[in-house]
C-alpha cells in the first residue's frame, strides 16, 4: 500500500563566485544562532524527515543551498513551509545543528521578505494568530472559518462539522480572556519594533 | 508525603476539541492526590504559527503565561499539550541562556518573566513525580480487552536537549504507565513518527498519508486501540480517520484514546465521566468488558486452578481449539 517515491533533482550549474550571497549566509547564522558550515551532508536529516516526499528540496539540500548562499532558491522553496518542526532532523544531526530551528528562521525571513510559496499554510497560521490577537486564546471554529473565507476553500473540513457538533467538541462562542488587550499589545509592540528596525 | 501541586496550563485545544483530555486528566490527578491550580487569565502559547513570525514574538506569547505562573509561587507548570510544552520550554531556555534575548522578549510584555518556572508535560509528572508504584496502587478495574499502541507524537520527547524527558527515539513512559495499570501494551515502531501536525486544514492530503502510516503500524503491531498524549495527534488520528479511509482506500476503525482516559477507566470512573462519548471512533466495545480488579483476579485464579486440576480436560480443550482454527 505504501507508495514508493523516486525523485530526481535537476542540477543547475551555479557559478559560486558570482552567485553566492554571503550576507544571506551571515544573516541566517546570526538569526538562527547555528553554525551552518558544520553540515557535512550526511543526509541523516533527510532520511528521517516525514515530509521529504512533499518537499521540492530535501532538508539536507536546503542546508547545502544555504552554505552556498542561494537565497532566492531557498526563500521561494516549498520545503521551508511544508516543514512541521517535528524535530526529527535536529534530534538526529550528528553535528548537533538545530536544523528545525534553521528551517524556522528561513520561514521567518521569507515571511518578512514577502516570498511565501505556500500561501494556504501562511493563511492558516495567520487565521490562528488573528484569533489569539482578538480573544487571547484560540477559538477553533473561528480560526477554521476565517481560513476558509480567506483561502477560498470554503468547504475545507466541512465534512468534520457534523462529527464535532454531535460529539459536543466545539464551543459556539469564543472565550475572550480578561487580558486579551495585554495579548494584543504583544502583537502591537512587536509590529512597532519591527517597523522601527526595518 | 506532602501533596503535590502544579500550575495547570490546559491550553486552548483542551477547551474545545480535546475537552475529554482535560476532563480525564483532572479526574486522574484527583485520584493520585495531585493539586492542579489554573493560572489566572492564561493566554495562547503561540504554538506553531507564532514561530513562523519571529523568535522573540513567539517567546513573548509563551512567556506571558510563564510570568503569570512565576507569580503563583508554585514553581512547576504542567501542560498536557506537547505544543504548549515546547513553546514554554523554548521560551524559557532562550530567555535563561541569553540575557539579550530575555530583554527583547520582556520588552514586549507588561510583566517580565525572570526565568523561575519549570515546565513539564502531564505525562512526565505522572511518570516521574507520581511514579509507577502509586499509579498501580490506585487501580480498581481491569481492562482485559485493550491492546494498546502508545503513540507519543513528534515533540513530546524531542529535541532531547529541550524536552529533557524520556528517550527521543524510543520513549517508554506512556508504555510503562499503561502497563502499570495492568493493561496490555504492544510493541509499536511508530511511537514518534509525525502525524501531520497542524497541516490537517491547509494540506489535508499530506496529513492523510502520514496518519495512514501511523494507523497501519498500530494495527500491524496487533493493537486494537491507540493511546495518545497530544490533542493534535488525537484529532488527526480519530476525527480524520474517516477522511484517511476515504483518501487511502482503507477501513480503519481503531479507537484513539487519551492515555489519561485509560487511566481513568482503570481507576473506576465511568465512561461518561471520562467523556468517552466524545471520541469519534467509539471505544465502547473494547471497554465494555471492564470488571473490578478483585473479580478479575478471582476469575484468573479460578481459570488457573481449573487448568491445573484437569490437565486432560485442558488438553482436550486446546485440541478442539486447534481443530477449529
Amino acid at each position: 500500500m505504501y507508495k514508493v517515491y523516486f525523485q530526481t533533482y535537476e542540477m543547475d550549474t551555479i557559478n559560486l563566485s558570482e552567485k553566492t550571497n554571503w550576507e544571506f549566509i551571515e544573516q541566517v547564522q546570526k538569526e538562527s544562532g547555528e553554525n551552518l558550515s558544520l553540515c557535512y551532508q550526511c543526509g541523516n536529516c533527510t532520511a528521517g524527515c516525514p515530509y521529504t516526499n512533499y518537499f521540492d528540496y530535501p532538508v539536507s539540500m536546503v542546508m547545502r543551498l544555504l552554505q552556498t548562499g542561494q537565497k532566492d532558491t531557498i526563500l521561494n522553496s516549498k520545503a521551508i513551509w511544508l516543514c512541521a518542526t517535528c524535530e526529527t532532523c535536529t534530534t538526529r544531526c550528528p553535528c548537533e545543528i538545530d536544523v528545525a530551528h534553521v528551517m524556522d528562521t528561513l520561514r521567518i525571513i521569507a515571511r518578512r521578505e514577502n516570498k511565501v510559496s505556500e500561501k494556504d499554510i501562511k493563511m492558516f497560521y495567520d487565521a490562528f494568530l488573528d484569533s489569539v490577537k482578538r480573544f487571547g486564546r484560540i477559538y477553533e471554529v473561528g480560526t477554521l472559518l476565517t481560513y476558509n473565507i480567506r483561502s477560498g476553500h470554503f468547504m475545507a473540513d466541512a465534512d468534520l462539522g457534523p462529527k464535532v457538533l454531535t460529539k459536543g467538541k466545539i464551543r459556539f462562542f469564543p472565550t475572550k480572556i480578561k487580558g486579551s488587550d495585554k495579548v494584543a499589545q504583544i502583537f502591537e509592540r512587536f509590529r512597532t519594533k519591527a517597523k522601527k528596525h526595518g | 508525603m506532602a501533596e503535590k501541586e502544579y500550575a495547570y496550563f490546559s491550553g486552548c485545544s483542551l477547551e474545545g476539541t480535546a475537552k475529554e483530555y482535560d476532563t480525564s486528566f483532572r479526574l486522574v490527578m484527583k485520584t493520585l492526590g495531585v493539586t492542579l491550580t489554573e493560572p489566572e487569565d492564561w493566554s495562547c502559547c503561540g504554538s506553531t504559527p507564532a514561530h513562523t513570525v519571529d523568535h522573540v514574538f513567539a517567546a513573548a506569547l509563551a512567556a506571558r503565561n510563564l510570568a503569570i505562573v512565576e507569580k503563583m509561587n508554585i514553581g512547576t507548570l504542567t501542560t498536557p499539550c506537547p505544543s504548549c510544552l515546547m513553546a514554554f520550554k523554548k521560551a524559557h531556555l532562550g530567555m535563561t541562556e541569553d540575557e539579550a534575548f530575555k530583554d527583547q522578549v520582556n520588552e514586549l510584555l507588561d510583566e517580565p518573566y525572570e526565568g523561575g518556572v519549570i515546565s513539564k508535560s502531564s505525562l512526565q509528572i505522572i511518570y516521574e513525580d507520581v511514579g509507577l508504584e502509586k499509579i498501580a496502587e490506585k487501580v480498581t478495574h481491569a481492562l482485559p480487552d485493550l491492546k494498546v499502541a502508545a503513540y507519543y507524537g513528534c515533540i513530546m520527547n524531542r529535541p532531547p536537549d529541550v524536552a529533557q524527558f524520556d528517550d527521543p527515539e524510543n520513549p517508554v513512559a506512556m508504555d510503562r504507565v499503561i502497563s502499570a495499570l495492568g493493561v496490555e501494551v504492544r510493541d509499536y515502531a511508530f511511537k514518534t513518527e509525525c502525524c501531520g501536525a497542524a497541516f490537517g486544514v491547509p494540506k489535508r492530503a499530506m496529513v492523510n498519508e502520514l496518519t495512514y502510516k501511523v494507523l497501519s503500524m498500530a494495527v500491524d503491531a496487533g493493537a486494537n486501540c491507540i493511546a495518545v498524549a497530544c490533542p493534535l495527534c488525537q484529532q488527526n488520528l480519530d476525527l480524520r480517520q474517516e477522511q484517511v479511509n476515504r483518501a487511502m482506500g482503507a477501513s480503519f476503525n481503531i479507537p484513539v484514546l487519551y492515555f489519561t482516559q485509560i487511566m481513568g477507566l482503570a481507576y473506576g470512573y465511568s465512561p461518561k465521566e471520562l467523556d468517552m462519548d466524545k471520541l469519534v471512533v467509539s471505544a465502547g466495545p473494547l471497554i465494555k468488558t471492564r470488571i473490578p480488579i478483585a473479580e478479575y483476579r478471582a476469575m484468573k485464579e479460578a481459570e488457573a486452578a481449573a487448568a491445573k486440576k484437569t490437565p486432560k480436560a485442558r488438553e482436550a480443550k486446546e485440541a478442539a481449539k486447534t481443530e477449529e482454527s
